[in-house]
């Protein structure tokens, strides 16, 4: 039984997103606000934080407090955040740019680090912002003027380095699936420590070719596990388009944390004392 | 039979030296405070080499009467427990005239470059002296060998040894005093003595304090409940106090996977609510310059603490300068005003910590602490630093249920209550990106003007008051210097005093904003300025020149590390230019 007292549109703020018409990322908006809806805690509780880039834009779209920084760094920031104040709902929105390149170094040990928070990433495989350029998780014969004939690298592979790092929570969705979405959202953020949900989100300016992802997503057709090695072998057959949630771990959360308790330096500073 | 004894000394110096490992630097500790258990004052620099374990290590101490901070240009007593890496330290610490070089005879010769300068040579066999003693040390015997040269009583350095040494048993504490008794009864054959003057007893206890410790205390005492880290020489010490120091009172230390990392910890904590406190040194800072932009523009409030190291680059990492004013002041884009502060002492990195804290807090800004390796590093006897109560903290908005809440509001002092999360009606996004009062994105005109007329004005509006920096003394001659500089610049002015020159200190605290008129009050009627600062290529002077002018009679007074620039070479830089 689940008292409801807040609608999705208690999350969103007023503010117009600029994203292009048909932009998957209207949808993770919707997923999240009715994610947080059902999580039904007050909007003032929930921080949403964000590093540079289309999907990055999304705090400011929300009613929460929120924390737009510098590029690639909204792990760490987010950290922060939630080590100091342990009482919020704290959830990280990223793109393939900003989460896997400039902020690769921080994906890593956030896993590892295993804070409690949500990770959520809007993988359209291009720099949207910058005008189509390719990305970490971009095919490796892209075209782009940045990268003629393409960039010839090997595409990376978020929920498998989620996994051997440590995340708690693997998942991934696409945009276009809200109601899905929504429920793994959900999951991601009621699942103690660092969860991380992949979301396929179409950049239909400079992937117009991602528009056909609607046809080729399918569900998962296993339960998710507990096993990373199970997890691992199935993330790295799949053909890349397999959704829903694909592993859930046991670690326990990171513990540090700041308390609203302040304690008396008096003894700190009786041990300079000689 | 006793030593002649020599005029009782108001300031002694000594340096043990050896292979790391051998216990130099215990030793050095040892002595300083049983030195402060005397109430003696004085101040110990390790020098170690490079190599973790292995290299040269060195104890070098300096205690003297009063309070003092930097060492002397020479040393009255060097105690070598062995020569290996010699040619590597001999140059950091040379023997004066009239000093006395102890070596253990089977350690190999003496080094030239040390007798040449006029100093006594005499034997101790360390080594053998130690072996006589079941669980002898070498380290002890020289700690002995010091103590009877200098006047240090058994009774203040056994309640030290006995208190470091408690936990290992009786017999260890009891082969400490074997030792030190041993090394003792060795200086009292010597020809020379070098006896500290005895000072009146004091029911005060001393302080024995690093200076990156006195930067975590002074966070501390500023109200810091956060902190992230990444390690780096020569400020890991200021990180690996508080760790432990903040999970004592509650808060929390983080270790970050870089720079990158742990500037944005410490923004996202802030943000949170808790004063927050980053320690670093030059290229962790190159690496934060980005996110500092972000907390000036976003106001959030910070503090990033350098320990500045020799540069550029990787530099030498364990050895001091100055050279980070630039970065620290104009290493931001776009036009983001801050604060930039240094402390003037080890004991000051405590205070001016403490006001850095209150100041980002007040202000909601980054604040950068300018500290260097040679007060990071140094360990201080002094007194108990006062108490300070800085008034006006951060200004929280407390929430009004029927007002809107506009972050970045504009008003008179340019400071705008700031919700901190969990306060209903409160929410807003922290922006990086030009934003309106409210924090919404925008690329209009006059929203980037009032925004940056905004940020300026809070800074340019702040009461510093007194503590923008130190003037001390009189006189139309000024030596002008700032942060760690002011140490050995004051023994300058007091060692002119002593030849009947009458010179004037002025000494900086405030680097940014500049106090420009506090400065041109400070050096009115003043005919020449002697600018004295540990860089290169002379960049607190081109700081000052570019907010005001200077009188024509202004010479600069500059260097590289690793060297430290000592009392002695400016106080010649004023008598050569006296002379003329």
């Amino acid at each position: 039984m689940n008292a409801r007292k807040f609608k999705a549109g208690d999350y969103k703020s007023d503010i117009n997103p600029i994203w292009c018409p048909g932009c998957g990322d209207f949808h993770v908006l919707m997923s999240i606000t009715k994610a947080l809806a059902e999580l039904g805690r007050r909007p003032e509780d929930i921080a949403v934080v964000s590093g540079i880039g289309c999907s990055s834009r999304i705090p400011a779209y929300t009613n929460c407090y929120g924390f737009h920084g510098v590029h690639g760094r909204s792990l760490a920031l987010a950290a922060g955040l939630k080590v100091s104040r342990p009482d919020l709902t704290v959830m990280v929105m990223s793109g393939d740019g900003d989460g896997f390149s400039i902020g690769g170094n921080h994906f890593l040990h956030a896993c590892r680090r295993n804070v409690d928070m949500t990770y959520v990433v809007m993988d359209n495989r291009v720099y949207g912002m910058t005008k189509g350029q390719p990305s970490p998780t971009t095919e490796s014969d892209w075209d782009s003027a940045l990268s003629p004939g393409g960039t010839g690298l090997r595409a990376f592979h978020p929920l498998v380095i989620a996994l051997a790092s440590g995340a708690n929570f693997v998942a991934r969705e696409f945009s276009g699936n809200i109601k899905a979405t929504t429920k793994t959202l959900v999951e991601a953020v009621n699942h103690p420590g660092f969860s991380f949900v992949e979301i396929l989100s179409p950049c239909v300016t400079f992937r117009p070719d991602e528009k056909e992802w609607k046809n080729t997503v399918h569900t998962a057709q296993v339960e998710a596990t507990d096993d990373p090695a199970r997890a691992a072998r199935r993330i790295m057959t799949d053909d890349g388009m397999n959704t829903g949630i694909l592993y859930r771990g046991r670690r326990k959360p990171y513990k540090a944390h700041v308390s609203d308790e302040v304690g008396d330096i008096a003894p700190l500073e009786a041990a300079f004392e000689i | 039979m006793m030593a002649p004894l020599n005029a009782p000394l108001e300031s002694v110096s000594f340096a043990i030296v050896g292979t790391g490992g051998a216990g130099a630097i215990t030793a050095g500790s040892i002595l300083q405070e049983a030195a402060g258990k005397v109430g003696w004052y004085g101040v110990l620099v390790r020098s170690v080499g490079p190599q973790i374990r292995g290299g040269e290590a060195a104890a070098l101490v300096r205690l003297s009467t009063t309070p003092a901070e930097c060492m002397t240009k020479d040393f009255d007593i060097l105690v070598a427990i062995d020569w290996k890496n010699a040619d590597r330290f001999i140059g950091d610490m040379p023997v004066a005239s009239g000093g006395l070089v102890i070596a253990d005879p089977n350690a190999g010769p003496v080094p030239g470059a040390i007798t040449d300068a006029g100093t006594s040579v005499e034997n101790c066999e360390l080594n053998a002296r130690a072996k006589d003693i079941p669980g002898g040390r070498e380290n002890m015997i020289a700690v002995g060998l010091v103590a009877g040269l200098i006047g240090l009583s058994i009774e203040s350095l056994m309640q030290v040894v006995t208190a470091k040494l408690a936990k290992k048993g009786e017999a260890v504490v009891e082969a400490g005093r074997k030792c030190i008794e041993a090394g003792m009864a060795q200086a009292a054959g010597y020809g020379q003595s070098y006896p500290l003057k005895p000072v009146p007893e004091s029911s005060d206890k001393r302080w024995l304090i690093t200076g990156n410790e006195a930067v975590g205390l002074g966070a501390l005492r500023g109200g810091v409940r956060f902190a992230a880290a990444y390690p780096i020489t020569p400020a890991t010490e200021v990180l690996e106090y508080l760790a432990p120091a903040l999970a004592s009172i509650g808060g929390a230390l983080v270790q970050a996977e870089d720079e990158l990392s742990s500037i944005n910890m410490i923004i996202g904590a802030s943000y949170g609510g808790r004063a927050s406190i980053t320690a670093t040194s030059g290229p962790g800072l190159a690496l934060m310059m980005e996110s500092l932009g972000l907390a000036a523009a976003a106001e959030v409030p910070i503090v990033v603490v350098d320990v500045m190291r020799c540069g550029p680059s990787t530099g030498i990492a364990t050895k001091s300068e100055q050279s980070d004013l630039n970065i620290a002041v104009y290493g931001f884009h776009g036009d983001a005003p801050h604060v930039v502060v240094a402390p003037l002492s080890v004991a000051d990195c405590l205070f001016t910590t403490q006001w850095a804290v209150h100041m980002a807090e007040a202000l909601q800004t980054p604040v950068v602490v300018l500290s260097d390796q040679s007060l990071g590093q140094a360990r201080v006897l002094i007194e108990r630093p006062a108490n300070v109560a800085f008034i006006g903290q951060r200004k929280i908005w407390q929430g009004q249920a029927d007002q809107s809440y506009d972050r970045y509001a504009l008003t008179a002092d340019g400071v705008s209550p700031m919700a901190i999360p969990g306060t209903t009606g409160g929410q807003y996004t922290a922006d990086g990106l030009t934003h309106t009062v409210r924090g919404t994105p925008s690329s209009k005109k006059s929203d980037q003007k009032e925004q940056m007329d905004k940020r300026r004005d809070k800074i340019d509006q702040f009461a510093f008051g007194d503590h923008w920096g130190a003037v001390e003394g009189t006189g139309n001659t000024v030596i002008l210097t700032w942060g760690s500089m002011t140490g050995p610049a004051r023994e300058a002015v007091r060692m002119l005093a002593r030849e009947g020159r009458g010179v004037k200190l002025v000494s900086l605290r405030q680097i940014s904003p500049f106090p420009v008129a506090a400065l041109g009050k400070a050096l009115a009627g003043a005919s020449r300025v002697l600018v004295v600062e540990q860089t290169h290529s002379g960049q607190f002077y081109r700081h000052i020149r570019a907010h005001m002018d200077l009188p024509p009679d202004t010479r600069q007074f500059n260097r590289e590390g690793p060297y430290l620039i000592g009392p002695d070479e400016i106080a010649t830089q004023i008598r050569d230019w006296s002379s003329l």
